[in-house]
C-alpha cells in the first residue's frame, strides 16, 4: 500500500467530467479530497491523497494523465523561502498537521512538506511571508 | 570584582571571556557561581522579535532648486513619513502604511508592504521612489520632488527606536468563540493556541533585571551595526511585580535605541506583517553585559524555568484593558510547545525567534573577542525600581 498527495490540474473541457470517481470504480483507489476549487478561468485544481497499490496507484496516474489531467507532487506546490523564514514559529501552533514544527534543540522551525496538506493557513499567517504557494 | 575599563584592557589584549546568556547557565551550575563569576568578563544577550515603536531618520539631501519638504507631505515607496523637521529631514515609522493599502476594510487585511518594508529594501541596496509636495517659499521655492534615493547616497541615515527590547511579554490566549488577527498573531478561539514574545534566558533585560550594567550609553548590537541606548525606551516600567530573583512576571523595562542605519543589514531588520493588524520591523539587538561582579554573573544565569509570564486573554482583557490574568507560565513550559491552561493543554507559538537570538548572541560574542567591540560605562542608569518611574494609562478629559 502506498500513499501519496497530489495535485491535480483539470483543463476547462474536463471540470465537468467524472473523472476522479473512476479511480475508485476501476482503480481500486481510496481518496481524501484536501482541496478542490474551479478557477474564474474555468480550470479546475485538486489536491488529492490517494492510497492504494503500487501497482493501481501506477495505473490510475496513467489513467489521469491520458485524460489530460496534469499531476505535480503536493510537495512542490508549498515552498518555504528559506531567506525569508526568521524561524519565530508563529505559524507552529497554527498549522493543522504539524507540517511546521519547532526542533526542540536548534529552535528553528521545521517544514515537513509530506504532511503538508496545503491549507495555505500559514502563507497569510507568515510575518515575512516566507511561505509561498505554487499552484 | 571587575571594572569595565579592566574588561575593556582584556579585549584589547585578546585575553576576554566571553560568553553567551546561555553558555553561562552551564557554566555556573557546573563551576559555581564564585568561580564562574571570576572567569568570565562579559555575557552576551540576544533577542529578535517585532518591534513596532522602531523607524528612522534620513536627511535626503538638497534639490536643485531647493524644495522644503519640512511641512509638506512626503512619501518613500507609497509609504507616508513624518515631515515636521528641516528641509530635508525625514522620518519613517515601522508601522506607516501606504494611503490605498486597503487596511482591515477586507477582514483580515494582508498588510503587505509598509515602513518596516521600506526600511528592510534600503538595506537590501534597492532604489526607493520618493515623492513630495510642499507649498514653496522664496528661498524654497520647488513644490514637487520626485525621484529615486537608495542608502548610499543619504547624508544621514539613522534608526532610531523609540521603544524596543521589552523585559519580558503577555502570553496571549483567546478565550472567545471566534478567530482573532492581533499583534500577537492568528489566537485560534477556545484558547486554541498560546503565544509569547520573548527570548527568554537570552533576552537582554531579563538578564540584567534591575538595569546594573545597561544604561543610557550602553554599545550595543543593534540590527547587525553597533548602535547605543539613547534612553529608557516609551511605556518603560520598572514597578511591576517581580519574582524573588528580580524577573517582572509582567512588560517591565524598555529602550529606545539608536544607531547609523549605513551599517546594518537586512538579515537584522526585516519588514513583517501582522496579518489582521499592521506592518512593523522585527529587529535583532544584542546587549553585552559585563560581569562586575557575583550579583551579576547570578542574573545573567537566570534560565527559561525561572522567567515567569502572565496568560493574558486577548477577546476581552487586552483590549478593553481590563485587569486579571489566567496565570502564569515559565519559558522552559512555552518552548516545549505545550502548556496547561485551566486543564487543557494548548499548543505555543513564539513571534521571538529565538535562534536568531542565539545567532546575535554569537555573533556579538566574536566581535567582543576579536577586538572590534569594546564595552562602554552607561552615562546615565534607566529609571529603576526606586525611581518611582512608571506606566500611567491615559486620563481622557471631556472637551468643553
Amino acid at each position: 500500500m502506498i500513499t501519496k498527495r497530489i495535485v491535480l490540474h483539470f483543463p476547462q473541457r474536463l471540470v465537468d467530467k467524472p473523472i476522479v470517481y473512476k479511480l475508485i470504480r476501476d482503480f481500486n483507489l481510496e481518496f481524501n479530497i484536501l482541496k478542490a476549487y474551479v478557477t474564474p478561468q474555468e480550470e479546475g485544481l485538486m489536491v488529492l491523497e490517494l492510497k492504494g497499490k503500487d501497482e493501481d496507484y501506477q495505473k490510475g496516474i496513467k489513467y489521469l494523465e491520458s485524460s489530460g489531467v496534469k499531476i505535480q507532487p503536493l510537495s512542490e506546490d508549498i515552498i518555504r523561502n528559506e531567506t525569508k523564514c526568521t524561524h519565530c514559529g508563529v505559524c507552529v501552533p497554527i498549522c493543522p498537521t504539524q507540517a511546521l514544527a519547532v526542533d526542540l534543540i536548534t529552535r528553528k522551525v521545521n517544514f515537513y512538506d509530506t504532511k503538508c496538506i496545503a491549507c495555505e493557513v500559514c502563507i497569510k499567517a507568515c510575518p515575512t511571508h516566507a511561505m509561498e504557494v505554487h499552484f | 570584582m571587575k571594572t569595565i575599563a579592566e574588561i575593556n584592557q582584556k579585549i584589547k589584549k585578546g585575553e576576554v571571556v566571553v560568553v553567551t546568556a546561555e553558555e553561562i547557565i552551564d557554566l555556573v551550575e557546573k563551576k559555581g557561581l564564585k568561580k564562574a563569576a571570576q572567569e568570565v568578563d562579559v555575557v552576551t544577550t540576544g533577542t529578535f522579535g517585532p518591534m513596532c515603536s522602531s523607524g528612522a531618520y534620513f536627511n535626503i539631501g538638497h534639490s536643485k532648486p531647493k524644495i522644503k519638504i519640512g511641512g509638506g507631505a512626503c512619501r518613500l515607496n507609497d509609504v507616508p513619513v513624518y515631515t515636521g523637521f528641516a528641509a530635508m529631514d525625514i522620518y519613517l515609522g515601522a508601522t506607516a502604511l501606504p494611503d490605498d493599502d486597503p487596511l482591515n476594510k477586507v477582514y483580515p487585511g494582508e498588510f503587505r508592504y509598509g515602513g518596516g518594508h521600506v526600511i528592510q529594501e534600503l538595506l537590501e541596496g534597492k532604489d526607493i521612489r520618493l515623492e513630495a509636495t510642499a507649498y514653496g517659499t522664496d528661498c524654497y521655492p520647488r513644490k514637487k520632488l520626485d525621484t529615486y534615493i537608495s542608502l548610499k547616497d543619504l547624508n544621514e541615515a539613522v534608526l532610531f527606536n523609540l521603544r524596543n527590547c521589552y523585559q519580558n511579554y503577555n502570553v496571549a490566549v483567546n478565550l472567545s468563540d471566534r478567530i482573532l488577527y492581533t499583534y500577537m498573531g492568528v489566537l485560534k478561539p477556545n484558547c486554541g493556541n498560546a503565544n509569547y514574545c520573548s527570548a527568554g534566558q537570552l533576552s537582554p533585560l531579563l538578564n540584567d533585571p534591575y538595569y546594573k550594567t545597561i544604561g543610557i550609553g550602553t554599545r550595543i548590537f543593534l540590527g547587525g551595526g553597533i548602535g547605543y541606548v539613547a534612553w529608557q525606551g516609551t511605556q518603560h516600567n520598572p514597578n511591576v511585580k517581580r519574582k524573588d530573583n528580580g524577573v517582572p512576571f509582567a512588560p517591565g523595562g524598555t529602550l529606545a535605541v539608536i544607531g547609523d542605519l549605513k551599517q546594518m543589514e537586512s538579515q537584522w531588520l526585516r519588514g513583517t506583517s501582522m496579518l489582521g493588524y499592521g506592518v512593523t520591523l522585527s529587529v535583532g539587538i544584542g546587549v553585552p553585559i559585563p560581569v562586575l561582579n557575583e550579583e551579576i554573573a547570578q542574573f545573567c544565569a537566570v534560565k527559561d524555568e525561572e522567567i515567569y509570564a502572565y496568560i493574558i486573554d486577548y477577546s476581552q482583557a487586552y483590549p478593553q484593558g481590563m485587569p486579571g490574568t489566567l496565570g502564569e507560565v515559565n519559558y522552559k513550559q512555552l518552548k516545549s510547545g505545550k502548556i496547561n491552561l485551566q486543564g487543557k493543554e494548548i499548543s505555543t507559538g513564539a513571534l521571538s525567534s529565538y535562534s536568531k537570538a542565539k545567532e546575535i548572541a554569537e555573533e556579538l560574542k566574536s566581535w567582543i573577542k576579536k577586538g572590534d567591540f569594546l564595552l562602554s560605562d552607561p552615562v546615565a542608569p534607566l529609571p529603576g525600581v526606586e525611581s518611582g518611574y512608571s506606566f500611567k494609562p491615559l486620563k481622557e478629559r471631556l472637551i468643553k
